[in-house]
């Protein structure tokens, strides 16, 4: 697919091998097996690697991506153009560099970015799968991920790195992998999703196949997706990511300014009157030229069934138990997606399993999304974390 | 590095055996937890309230992990550590017993060290002033202070005593120098305690 694209922008080139560098995409045969009980074959990943393994193979570290994220972690997008959707964590001088450490982000099974999911070809009908795509889970995300690192000859993780659904995938990776990881970073994350979480994810499911355009999934012959559906979807998730103050701050109950009223005006109609209207109006539209929606009902669902400790006999610090990983978990005070206490729960369990676990919570502003912005003292905790390593 | 911690962590320090494992609970920026891991070989692990704190310790490396002593005690296993330490932190806590019974069942030892509340300067102040004092050690107002339960040296004695708690050391601090157990109650501005049940 994208195997031929080779502009190496960050760190170095790792010679002529297509394995390494941007807009990567392979083609495991699998089979991969799913916890839903099925079979994955073959195992479509699209990723990137930035930097360079070196000669023990010590500094390799793995990023994990948000529901709607993707692998392009420190380069632009490609539909976009946007940079990259970490970039002040990883890149040049950031805590997690290039030039000390040999970078994998990849995109998650179920997603739209080249990696398998609803929207690739199955090759037993040569059709998009659509709702015919197993479900699948964090952990099943986790494993093909772990196919990835054997296929790029990667035993052993510095560290994996994540927030929100990427901090679960963290958190999955050492509690299924103990012995590759070295070290785990969850942000602004859980172990388990919530009825509160599940509920809003609920409504966006709801909302996509409320749209005729859904047509059970099969929209994409026609070429007519469910955007509208979609774009509901982000709206609704997207007011979870923001703090009430925030919002306030920003848009209050200021009107739109109007060509004849630039101080705006009630349209005593339904157009967009608010500002906040009309900036989820256009969260939604945006979202749908770059997500597929049965990928958004995929992952939705895979966030949903996630439960850590249900994995591990109902007690999270089974998970860890003898673990010798070093965790780092940080939350955000205004993040009421993933509250502090779900974090804490996490360091409790970590606490009773004997691991060696730091937690902060930092004061931010911004709700969930705090984690994707500027945070200075998230970079400065992650850094010293990483550097810490025995 | 052990001549700059402070007089009562620099006691604790010499008395923690090379590749002990600890919790320290109140640990700061984590001054202690440094010099454990990086002269005695320690598995340092803290506990700390201020999120400030946390940041600074956990950026130099340090597992420490946001929490309140007496909230975040009960989810450490029993005799998970061979020392936990408490410094400078029996007089912030709501419950200073519980924490202290926490102390010795998640440590083989506890290292306890607190601010002697019956020290003559502190007697003075509150016998000619007839006001809550302000000392180097207890700078705060009445109104701001953290420590809402000041016990003294004696106070401790009869509690450990009354637990049945074992004294296994202890050490008594005047202007950061030693100073003798007989008249600590009334000489030493600091107190340190090595217990155990």
């Amino acid at each position: 697919m994208a195997a031929s694209v080779s502009t190496q922008s960050l760190g170095h080139s790792l010679g002529d091998d297509q394995r390494f560098g941007l807009s990567r995409h392979v083609v495991l045969p699998g089979p991969l097996r799913l916890d839903g009980g099925g079979l994955l074959s073959p195992v479509e990943i699209g990723y990137e690697t930035y930097g360079a393994l070196n000669a023990d193979g010590s500094n390799a570290i793995l990023i994990c991506h948000a529901l709607t994220g993707d692998q392009h972690v420190a380069s632009p997008h490609p539909r976009t153009g946007k940079p990259g959707w970490w970039t002040r964590l990883v890149g040049e001088g950031k805590p997690i560099d290039p030039a000390r450490h040999f970078i994998i982000c990849s995109n998650v099974i179920g997603s739209c970015m080249g990696s398998s999911g609803p929207a690739t070809i199955d090759p037993s009908t040569a059709e998009p799968w659509a709702m015919r795509f197993p479900v699948i889970t964090i952990r099943d995300m986790v494993r093909a991920q772990a196919m990835l690192l054997d296929h790029l000859g990667v035993g052993q993780l510095k560290a994996v790195v994540g927030g929100s659904m990427g901090g679960m995938q963290a958190l999955s990776w050492a509690a299924t992998f103990p012995e590759r990881v070295r070290a785990c970073v969850m942000v602004a994350s859980t172990a388990r999703h919530s009825a509160q979480n599940i509920a809003f994810h609920e409504v966006g499911r709801q909302a996509i196949m409320a749209d005729p355009k859904w047509r059970s999934g099969a929209y994409y012959e026609a070429n007519d997706p469910p955007a509208a559906g979609l774009a509901v979807a982000r709206m609704a998730a997207h007011i979870t990511y923001l703090s009430e103050a925030g919002l306030t701050e920003k848009f209050g109950r200021r009107l739109q300014a109007r060509p004849d009223r630039p101080d705006g005006a009630k349209s005593f109609g339904f157009d967009a009157d608010f500002q906040v209207e009309s900036y989820l109006r256009h969260q939604g539209l945006s979202f749908v030229d770059r997500f597929d929606a049965n990928s958004y009902l995929y992952i939705t669902r895979a966030l949903d069934y996630f439960d850590l400790a249900e994995e591990h006999g109902g007690l999270l610090a089974n998970a860890f138990r003898g673990t010798r990983t070093r965790f780092c978990i940080v939350s955000f005070d205004t993040d009421w997606l993933y509250p502090t206490s779900e974090s804490r729960a996490v360091v409790q369990a970590l606490n009773a399993a004997g691991a060696a676990a730091s937690f902060v919570e930092l004061s931010s502003p911004y709700g969930h999304d705090a984690f994707l912005l500027e945070a200075p003292e998230m970079n400065r905790v992650i850094d010293g974390f990483l550097r810490a390593e025995p | 590095m052990t001549e700059t911690l402070r007089p009562d962590l620099a006691i604790i320090a010499r008395h923690v055996a090379r590749g002990a494992r600890v919790l320290d609970i109140g640990c700061g920026d984590g001054q202690l937890m440094a010099a454990l891991r990086d002269e005695a070989g320690v598995d340092a692990r803290g506990l700390e309230i201020d999120p400030a704190n946390v940041a600074s310790a956990v950026a130099r490396g340090l597992a420490v992990v946001q929490g309140d002593a007496d909230v975040d005690l009960a989810g450490y296993p029993d005799k998970g550590f061979d020392y936990a330490i408490l410094s400078q932190t029996l007089q912030t806590a709501r419950a200073p017993d519980q924490v202290l019974d926490h102390l010795l069942r998640i440590g083989q030892r506890a290292f306890v060290s607190f601010p002697n509340f019956a020290h003559w300067r502190v007697r003075l102040s509150l016998l000619w002033g007839g006001r809550m004092p302000v000392t180097p050690l207890l700078p705060e107002q009445w109104y701001d202070t953290p420590n809402i339960h000041h016990v003294t040296i004696d106070d401790f004695r009869a509690f450990v005593r009354q637990r049945r708690i074992t004294v296994e050391g202890s050490w008594f601090l005047s202007h950061g120098r030693p100073t003798s157990a007989a008249a600590a109650n009334f000489r030493a501005e600091h107190a340190v305690f090595l217990l155990r049940r």
